[in-house]
């Protein structure tokens, strides 16, 4: 891998910030470079937020992402919004319990019910962004699962044994679409 | 051994570099996008053996950051434009008054309360004329999250030795992002203290300076020294003075501070310049999209450069003047403002060159297809 740009979408409060940090930590921690950021600007307004993570094995100098490889979407704001933009055959994961009726034919899409899941698993919705994060991870080993738990350790101050869980079946989840 | 890389915002390092740096006063009032300083700053301070004040307004923030540096602390502010304003009366008390401080302005868009959230480097003019009257001034402006931490580090440092304020100066883009760092161990920090007086109480002249130094020794208040400390023109004892000599010798002595020792303040970045036609002058987190278009230029063939001024005041005037007087035949200055920097660029350079800007205002980051554009002729921007 030598350069791979991610964007994480949603709606303000699923924890899409969270997961983009955790990303670009577990990618440090693995060796590589990251630069993380979020939109404030206009760009973000209108429901949909937004989190932006370049990971590479080389010196990153313009730290946003224009064009993502790989874009995650968690709600249909951000779906409508962001949806449209992907590299050509990239990789796009849709919590398909809140978004409906994808469709980007540039890409490869990954429809998992991730807050579904998060739900009835694991009693909240607030463990969908660290099952998505399990998915991604999966999806694309961008970095090991072990990476991810160091990662999570780093960045969340509590409840690491339930977070590594739902990493644990995020990852298996998307495995099973594979 | 080497410490463990970690992954975090400009904001963070620059308020860790301040504890690295002995910082040990901040006194300010939190604004967007510069809240996360003082949020952090009030955690690790008082860790640290150190006070945080959150003041009533940034006026007084201002004001309790030179009360404490008198005492002998070294002392820190945080702000961003509509703070940065309201601090203006007191940064000219610093000066003339030659008080080390270190300010911060995490830049937003303006004027007035403008764009809380967006990006801009539109006070780097403030920085050097915001308050009235010729004083001196340092600013430094990093790119990146590493030397968001090194550079609070010489800002503090230039602070000690010059006594003087110094500031710092972010945009949204460099204060929020994180990326990875490696935090150097202490002993490979250099610090510099303000230089005492060694004279007693009663024989020391707070103004006076020693034969080939521009700086006076300092004396902390509450040590047993007295002494008078004025925003009016003063004499080297301190005390006001209307003699046309006496305002002479101080001014004089104020503007020229750091004429001997630009070699020690003046930092700069210059990547593939030997045989540039094209060079792009950027600095803040432009200079991070100007790195990106200078390298996708030249693996498509295009004789094109950066200078990034690390030290904005006093400008690396001598080096981009040696630059425009090279191969250089077109020099462009790309900054998200009105065009603030480039008119001191286009005078150091237009004798020699052509000289073009690539301005960009709208809340949104310049990017490196953006300059790409510019750097052929196009006018997307």
């Amino acid at each position: 891998m030598s350069r791979k740009k991610f964007r994480i979408s949603g709606s303000g409060g699923q924890g899409v910030i969270t997961l983009g940090i955790i990303l670009a930590e577990a990618a440090i921690q693995d060796g590589k470079l990251a630069v993380q950021s979020q939109s404030y600007g206009p760009e973000a307004r209108g429901g949909a937020s937004k989190c932006e993570v370049i990971i590479s094995d080389e010196d990153i100098f313009y730290p946003k992402v224009i064009i993502p490889d790989i874009l995650i979407s968690m709600s249909q704001k951000a779906a409508e919004k962001y949806g449209d933009e992907i590299e050509e055959n990239g990789i796009i994961i849709v919590d398909s319990s809140m978004v409906e009726n994808f469709v980007n034919d540039k890409a490869k899409i990954y429809n998992l019910p991730i807050t579904q899941l998060a739900r009835e698993e694991f009693g909240s919705p607030l463990y969908a962004n660290i099952l998505m994060l399990g998915a991604l991870v999966g999806i694309t080993e961008v970095v090991s699962l072990d990476k991810m738990k160091e990662a999570i350790q780093i960045r969340l101050s509590r409840g690491y044994e339930i977070n590594v869980r739902a990493l644990e079946r995020g990852y298996e989840e998307a495995k099973k679409i594979l | 051994m080497e410490n463990k890389p970690r992954l975090i915002q400009g904001n963070r390092a620059v308020a860790e570099g301040a504890i690295a740096a002995g910082v040990n006063f901040f006194a300010g009032y939190p604004i967007t996008p510069s809240t996360e300083i003082a949020e952090i700053l009030a955690e690790l301070l008082p860790k640290n053996g150190g006070k945080f004040i959150q003041m009533e307004d940034e006026i007084a923030g201002m004001a309790a950051t030179i009360g404490a540096s008198l005492t002998g602390k070294k002392a820190f502010t945080a702000s961003s434009g509509p703070g940065i304003s309201l601090k203006q009366e007191n940064v000219g008390y610093a000066q003339i008054t030659e008080t080390p401080c270190v300010i911060v302005n995490v830049q937003r868009l303006g004027p007035s309360t403008g764009g809380p959230t967006l990006p801009s480097q539109g006070d780097i003019m403030q920085a050097r004329w915001g308050s009235h009257g010729d004083g001196p001034i340092i600013t430094l402006c990093p790119i990146s999250v590493p030397e968001c931490f090194s550079m609070t580090i010489t800002a503090v440092n230039l602070s000690e030795k010059f006594r003087t304020p110094v500031y710092l100066m972010l945009d949204e883009v460099v204060g929020h992002m994180r990326e990875r760092i490696v935090i150097p161990n202490k002993e490979d920090i250099e610090i510099v203290d303000r230089k005492r007086t060694d004279k007693k109480p009663g024989e020391y002249k707070p103004y006076a300076v020693e034969e080939g130094s521009k700086v006076p020794d300092f004396a902390d208040f509450g040590q047993g020294y007295k002494w008078h400390v004025t925003g009016l023109i003063h004499d080297e004892t301190g005390f006001p003075s209307n003699s046309t000599k006496e305002v002479k010798k101080l001014l004089d002595r104020l503007m020229t501070k750091f004429d001997d020792h630009l070699d020690e303040i003046i930092m700069y970045e210059e990547l593939e310049i030997e045989d540039a036609e094209t060079v792009i002058v950027a600095y803040g987190s432009v200079a991070r999209s100007a790195i990106s278009a200078v390298k996708r230029l030249r693996e498509a063939g295009e004789k094109v450069g950066v200078f990034i001024p690390k030290t904005i005041w006093p400008f690396p005037e001598q080096r981009l003047r040696e630059i425009a007087q090279g191969p250089c035949k077109r020099i462009i200055s790309a900054e998200m403002n009105y065009g603030q920097l480039s008119l001191e660029i286009e005078r150091i350079v237009v004798k020699y060159v052509d000289f073009d800007t690539a301005l960009k205002s709208n809340g949104l980051i310049i990017t490196p297809e953006e300059l790409m554009d510019k750097v052929r002729g196009g006018n997307i921007l």
